[in-house]
């Protein structure tokens, strides 16, 4: 993999976001509103990403963090007229602290279980989430959620559709950015070499299962903050936003995406998005569409849409940059890059 | 690489021309447009449609015309998910550049949109969404929402009263566990407890909770009846796995426990089962019987009051653009004319009060297998037994006195007489 290959690659990631940025606020207010939407909820699906495509995690129940950064600005908002203003930053600190907290929590008791087991119990501790959300009628205003009746306003107006779109995308850039970071680090190459042959670290005296949870911390971080940024775009939280579907959309997206591309969260949001709220405003037979789309990907773009351009070029066998598959979520270059570090 | 780029160019064409056409601006506005929002998908598919056949009887009857101005409804699936109705009532507004959205069927779906009628400046008509504290310590912030339906304490109100007159000394309520339970408990407790009768049970299973087995051997023997408030999927089993325990004594139940979407379905367990609501199909009435004639007709079945709402909601709409002469009067103007209606619906006479809540006739009733409206055959309806006229949501508590209490919930009135 050379450096060239990457520089590319972020080039083309960066002129496509530049074009989001660029081009979205010149569309209608719809449009602007639905990529906010997008925006907002792929830094969740980048958090469960780290999990899933980097370190092997499949969770169901990401959409509690979600939840967590999510009421927290809510009540904060609704309760004590906290983060309307200059504040929103503390707020936003406090959204991914608190998911963070509780991440640590709960990472304690997934991250000692793999597969299908972590599976079944960050399920189970999402409901959980779920159920407080629902049932603490008195701290969550129960089925009803909570309205928030104003956005931010500090020196710029988030009331502003085109402002909030910015400020979101900025969030989006920046959470994109310190997640890349992070897995090109060698923290994160550890994360791979677990999701590849764990015992293998472990024998490499790798604490494998500190890497796993300070990974699960992390994806809670990211996953408050998406919430904060959540809460205002739909201006109210309640707790479907919590509830296990939540979750099984942000898994969806990823997969859809393309698990271990950290973008492909942004591309899964966007499409899952756009045919549930705009297509679905179009034709009557929108489901259809969405299943399709997941049908296909998952039998003919295992590695998710990121992995098209890899496939097109190896369907037109262009030898130019070798023979070795360049899959999105490919993990023979990942155990090359582990191999390495042996 | 020159093919690459090109490529490339036609790709960013492609996607320049798809944003294009979403940016269209919308046509210039000589017709009224209205945002209809109903669950279109999901558990609550059936109710959604009875909602869209209501509004469409009436759109057809005028050949979907509101004194003089052509009217156009654009329809947007809520999925029953109070995100996703903000999202589509968004929709409607910015892209669609309606007047006015109707619709919302949850509690939650109802305190998700009415913000966004004040935020947009836009008129929310709210035909189904009962959520009591809209139109009560609410109001306040939404100056754009005017309700069409009820609050849902409103009928179980009266509903209390009545029980309290069969002299009902001790019930238990069993309530779907969510806002709209907790206020149709709320409301019949109230009432029923001030008149002398005691709740000596509250029981909650989920929503959409099928299989009420774990929750019957409960039941306190020495209770004199059950009151029942179920939702969507959850009617159709509570009376026959109640009777089937052995239960002898009567039940009785929230409007929508019996109501219109659910009863063609339900087995003759629920005969003799009493209900509230301020519509009955069985009603009868000549305005009424035309109605159910005209519905069952044109849908295959008889109208719910999903239908007869919106029926109602866009006949009311209708008679102010009537007044304008086919203008759209602006919103403050709108909910102003709306509220000074006397309408007579297929429910009776309606008339609103000063917090933006009908005031119209109660109707406590009892389903009966009976021949209707010279239809042949045995069918269950719901037939009227009382009527409280012109009912308001605070019922005879007076309005300051009314709102000095807080909302009802789970824990207000108190279960002072549960153990």
């Amino acid at each position: 993999m050379s450096m060239a290959r990457d520089r590319v690659k972020i080039l083309i990631v960066v002129v496509a976001l530049a074009a989001v940025a660029l081009i979205v606020p010149h569309t209608t207010s719809f449009i602007i509103l639905l990529a906010t939407r997008a925006l907002a909820f792929s830094i969740l699906v980048m958090s469960l990403d780290l999990l899933l495509g980097f370190t092997g995690l499949a969770s169901l129940g990401q959409a509690a963090y979600l939840g967590v950064g999510a009421y927290l600005t809510a009540i904060l908002a609704a309760r004590y007229q906290v983060g309307l203003g200059y504040d929103f930053w503390l707020v936003i600190v406090f959204g991914m602290l608190g998911a963070a907290a509780l991440a640590a929590l709960f990472g304690l008791l997934a991250t000692r279980a793999t597969g299908v087991y972590f599976l079944m119990i960050t399920l189970a501790l999402g409901q959980c989430v779920w159920g407080l959300a629902y049932r603490w009628n008195s701290l969550t205003g129960g089925d009803n959620g909570i309205n928030l009746q104003h956005r931010p306003k500090f020196g710029i107006d988030l009331a502003n559709p085109v402002t909030f779109f910015y400020v979101v995308f900025g969030f989006f850039a920046v959470s994109l950015l310190v997640l890349y970071v992070i897995v090109r680090s060698p923290f994160g190459r550890s994360l791979v070499g677990i999701r590849e042959r764990e015992p293998r670290m472990k024998i490499l005296g790798y604490n494998t299962w500190l890497h796993k949870y300070i990974a699960f911390i992390i994806a809670g971080a990211f996953g408050g903050l998406s919430g904060v940024l959540w809460a205002h775009t739909a201006g109210i939280v309640s707790p479907e936003n919590v509830v296990l579907t939540t979750s099984v959309d942000a898994l969806l997206m990823a997969v859809l995406g393309g698990a271990g591309t950290l973008v492909g969260g942004v591309i899964g949001a966007g499409v899952v998005l756009f045919i549930r709220e705009y297509l679905s405003t179009v034709v009557h037979w929108w489901q259809y569409v969405l299943g399709g789309v997941y049908v296909l990907v998952i039998l003919y773009l295992p590695g998710g849409l990121m992995s098209i351009p890899g496939r097109v070029r190896q369907w037109r066998g262009a030898a130019e940059f070798g023979s070795r598959t360049e899959l999105g979520g490919s993990s023979a270059l990942r155990v090359g890059v582990v191999k390495q570090r042996e | 690489m020159t093919s690459k780029i090109e490529r490339r160019a036609g790709l960013l064409t492609a996607v320049c021309f798809a944003v294009a056409m979403g940016a269209m601006p919308a046509a210039a506005q000589e017709e009224l447009r209205i945002g209809f929002i109903a669950p279109m998908t999901g558990p609550f598919a059936q109710v959604g449609k009875d909602m869209n056949d209501g509004l469409n009887m009436y759109m057809e009857e005028v050949n979907g015309n509101f004194g003089g101005t052509k009217v156009k409804i654009i329809v947007e699936d809520s999925q029953a998910k109070p995100d996703t109705a903000v999202t589509k009532a968004k929709k409607l507004i910015l892209e669609d550049h309606v007047q006015m959205f109707i619709g919302g069927v949850l509690a939650s779906e109802g305190y998700a949109l009415a913000p966004v009628s004040t935020a947009e400046k836009t008129v929310y008509v709210s035909s189904i969404a009962a959520a009591d504290d809209l139109t009560q310590r609410q109001l306040g912030n939404y100056p754009y929402f005017i309700r069409t339906g009820w609050t849902s304490s409103q009928p179980h109100q009266p509903l209390g009263q009545w029980a309290c007159d069969q002299g009902y000394k001790k019930i238990i309520a069993v309530a779907a566990d969510y806002a709209f339970g907790y206020e149709v408990v709320g409301g019949f407790q109230k009432v029923f407890e001030d008149c002398g009768g005691k709740i000596v049970q509250k029981i909650w299973p989920p929503l959409g909770t099928k299989d009420f087995g774990p929750y019957i051997p409960t039941f306190k023997s020495d209770a004199d009846a059950v009151f029942s408030l179920m939702v969507g999927p959850m009617p159709l089993q509570f009376p026959k796995q109640v009777r089937a325990s052995g239960w002898t004594k009567p039940i009785i139940g929230g409007g929508t426990s019996y109501d219109e979407s659910v009863l063609p379905f339900m087995s003759d367990e629920a005969i003799g089962d009493v209900s509230a609501l301020q519509y009955s199909a069985g009603l009868q009435t000549p305005r009424n019987e035309a109605f159910v004639k005209a519905y069952r007709a044109k849908y295959g079945k008889v109208p719910s009051y999903f239908s007869e709402s919106n029926y109602t909601t866009a006949m009311m709409i209708d008679m102010v653009m009537k007044q304008t002469k086919g203008a759209w009067p602006g919103p403050e103007a709108f909910i102003a004319k709306m509220l000074t209606l006397k309408v007579d619906a297929p429910r009776g006479p309606v008339s609103f009060d000063d917090m933006r809540n009908p005031i119209q006739d109660i109707y406590i009733k009892k389903v009966e297998k009976t021949k209707m409206f010279g239809y042949d055959k045995d069918e269950l309806w719901n037939v009227v037994i009382k009527t409280y006229p012109a009912v308001s949501q605070f019922w005879t508590y007076g309005k300051d006195a009314f709102l000095k209490q807080p909302v009802y919930s789970r824990d207000f009135p108190p279960c002072k007489n549960c153990e």
